[in-house]
């Protein structure tokens, strides 16, 4: 039981907790004890974690606050979306590809939209990308007049159903490692510098357009990629979907998690999904009115007593790089 | 000609009533950089409580503005002294994460069925609806109203924050609590003070905005709260006169691309225009550009 095996069984940690994560999910689905409903569950919580996973990457690393996110998922979705039901038709080949121009068209609008608008500072940022996003809202509402097969303000629907549990499953994993490598690289170190303090960045010689650029425009690219899997895994997809209200789902998922925690985007993103479905069956038919006031209830009531988030910005230490454990190099704000 | 003068009159009523929300969104930036994302709520909870007591409660309709006034006035004070004040020196998204939960939470109570109830309420009128035409431009006594009860706030208002102690206690604090405190200004009770006037400011507006457009429901206050919100942006938030300039051209241009444009598109050009205001001045019209320091 040497150092080198420490580090095996360390590094293995993580993908040996995602598959048997993975053989758990199937094996509960095949007995029947995870029923479809909570399946659907499941992988909405997941694809929330993608996209939320973006807007870490741009505000909670890079500091940059964004109130329009929700409008980049829904770029992907009605891109993948549209690819999917046009040419797709449930191959394979064509949803990766789908997914893959759902992704980049969200990061090119977000490089075009953010050269400009990044210059701008704290909420300034914020109302300028919250405006974007009932911008883009308004398009997709009038987006039939252009391209009859969005279907506008009543909603598209025709995208073949391919992504399953293990596309879903399995393209969370790959962006976690993305988001892992990313932000312990020199973007992620200079990103954290300009959120700590743009001036003093700028003076030690980072290029601060150009790092928030790059970050908005990756985050922007994973809420597209999420809005890809969301367009395959559900058989409608509706402009209201994707509105200010869901750009505020990204936000609390991020802050809750704790700014520059990915760890904690992701668990704050699976938890607060099932928080929701559970009162849904706990409160039953009888209270569904007092849904939405038990979640603004439960939301004020989380932020007031634990307002740097519910994991405090840590990070679950199997999924550090191996030259950063031991070392106690904190990323979070 | 005559009807672009009656759409300018349209749009001016309408960026009163903006006015009125923004300034609330402007005095509690101004005092605690908080976005008070549940202000736009309060203008909702205003209206509502305004059209039950001329209706229900069958006061006559000036009583009713003020006491929907009062009760959102206690209201923002309640909900600033729960929701925002334990997290005064927390990150500053926290409270703005709680300000989304205090939004969601009087949206989806006031839907409850023993409140407001969940549906759309058509409003009637207090007095009887008059019309009459100066130069060939017809004009409402409705907008004669919204414009007397608009002008005499902001009087009040401007008498209040430059001519009391309360006024300059409050400027003292938007520009630093730490010395306000030490010149001997409660801070907390200055704070309590911002909230009862902004909130009082959204709940008479939101009683003009139910007269005038006659429906309401509980999740009215959202969209006028964002437009009202970027109005105060627009003229440089935290600024008193600006968050008045910005509302009126929010008016303007609601309006004016509504009847000219498109009303489908009314929304996208509003924030169009506000992004491309920041880009030129990214503080805001009247807004200063502040030296960064490291």
């Amino acid at each position: 039981m040497g150092a080198g095996w420490r580090v095996l069984t360390r590094r293995a940690l993580f993908p040996l907790a995602a598959t048997a994560l993975y053989l758990a999910v199937r094996v509960l689905a095949a007995t029947g004890l995870l029923n479809a409903y909570w399946r659907l569950v499941l992988d909405q919580a997941l694809i929330l974690a993608i996209a939320a996973l973006g807007l870490s990457l741009i505000y909670g690393f890079c500091g940059q606050f964004s109130l329009g996110h929700a409008a980049f998922y829904g770029l992907g979705a009605y891109t993948a979306g549209l690819i999917g039901k046009t040419w797709g038709h449930g191959d394979p080949l064509w949803f990766v590809l789908s997914l893959l121009a759902g992704a980049a068209v969200a990061g090119l609008a977000a490089v075009i939209f953010g050269l400009p608008v990044l210059r701008l500072r704290s909420d300034y940022l914020g109302i300028a990308t919250l405006g974007f996003g009932i911008i883009v809202k308004v398009l997709m509402d009038n987006s039939n007049k252009l391209i009859p097969a969005t279907g506008g303000a009543t909603g598209m629907t025709g995208t073949p159903a391919v992504a399953d549990f293990t596309w879903v499953f399995g393209t969370t994993v790959l962006v976690i490692y993305l988001v892992r490598n990313l932000v312990h690289s020199r973007y992620g170190r200079a990103w954290v510098a300009v959120r700590e303090d743009e001036v003093a960045a700028d003076a030690m010689g980072i290029d601060t357009t150009r790092y928030k650029t790059v970050a908005f425009a990756l985050g922007c690219a994973l809420a597209g990629l999420a809005g890809g899997l969301y367009a395959h895994r559900y058989p409608f997809v509706h402009p209201s979907s994707f509105d200010f209200l869901k750009s505020v789902d990204f936000l609390i998922v991020v802050v809750l998690g704790g700014l520059g925690s990915f760890t904690g985007t992701v668990v704050t993103a699976v938890a607060w999904v099932f928080l929701l479905e559970v009162l849904r069956s706990v409160l039953g038919q009888a209270f569904l009115d007092w849904r939405g006031v038990a979640y603004a209830l439960i939301l004020t009531t989380v932020i007031i007593l634990r307002p740097k988030g519910l994991l405090g910005g840590k990070e679950w230490a199997a999924l550090l790089p191996g030259e950063e454990r031991g070392r106690r190099r904190d990323l979070s704000a | 000609m005559a009807g672009v003068l009656e759409q300018i009159l349209n749009g001016l009523q309408l960026g009163f009533v903006y006015a009125l929300i923004a300034l609330g969104y402007t005095m509690v930036y101004g005092i605690i950089r908080l976005i008070n994302f549940a202000h736009g709520d309060i203008f909702m909870v205003g209206a509502f409580v305004g059209v039950l007591g001329y209706t229900v409660w069958g006061l006559p309709f000036p009583v009713a503005v003020g006491v929907a006034m009062l009760v959102c006035a206690v209201l923002g004070v309640i909900i600033e002294r729960l929701a925002y004040r334990p997290l005064r020196y927390a990150p500053r998204i926290a409270a703005l994460i709680s300000a989304i939960g205090v939004s969601l939470f009087l949206e989806y109570f006031c839907s409850l069925n023993f409140v407001f109830g969940p549906n759309y309420r058509v409003v009637p009128r207090p007095f009887e609806v008059t019309s009459f035409s100066v130069a060939g431009v017809t004009a409402s006594n409705i907008m004669v109203v919204v414009t007397v009860v608009v002008i005499a706030l902001l009087g009040a208002l401007q008498y209040l924050l430059f001519r009391t102690r309360t006024g300059k206690a409050m400027r003292a604090v938007s520009q630093d609590h730490d010395a306000a405190r030490l010149m001997g200004i409660n801070v907390d009770s200055v704070i309590s003070t911002t909230f009862a006037v902004g909130s009082a400011l959204a709940a008479a507006g939101g009683v003009l905005y139910a007269v005038a457009y006659r429906q309401i429901w509980p999740f009215l206050g959202i969209m006028p709260g964002l437009k009202a919100f970027t109005a105060a942006v627009l003229g440089g938030i935290g600024i008193v006169p600006g968050a008045v300039l910005g509302a009126l051209i929010m008016g303007q241009v609601d309006v004016l691309s509504a009847a000219y444009v498109s009303s489908q598109f009314r929304d996208a050009i509003g924030f169009s225009i506000l992004i491309l205001v920041l880009l030129v001045r990214p503080t805001g019209l009247l807004g200063s550009r502040q030296p960064e320091k490291v």
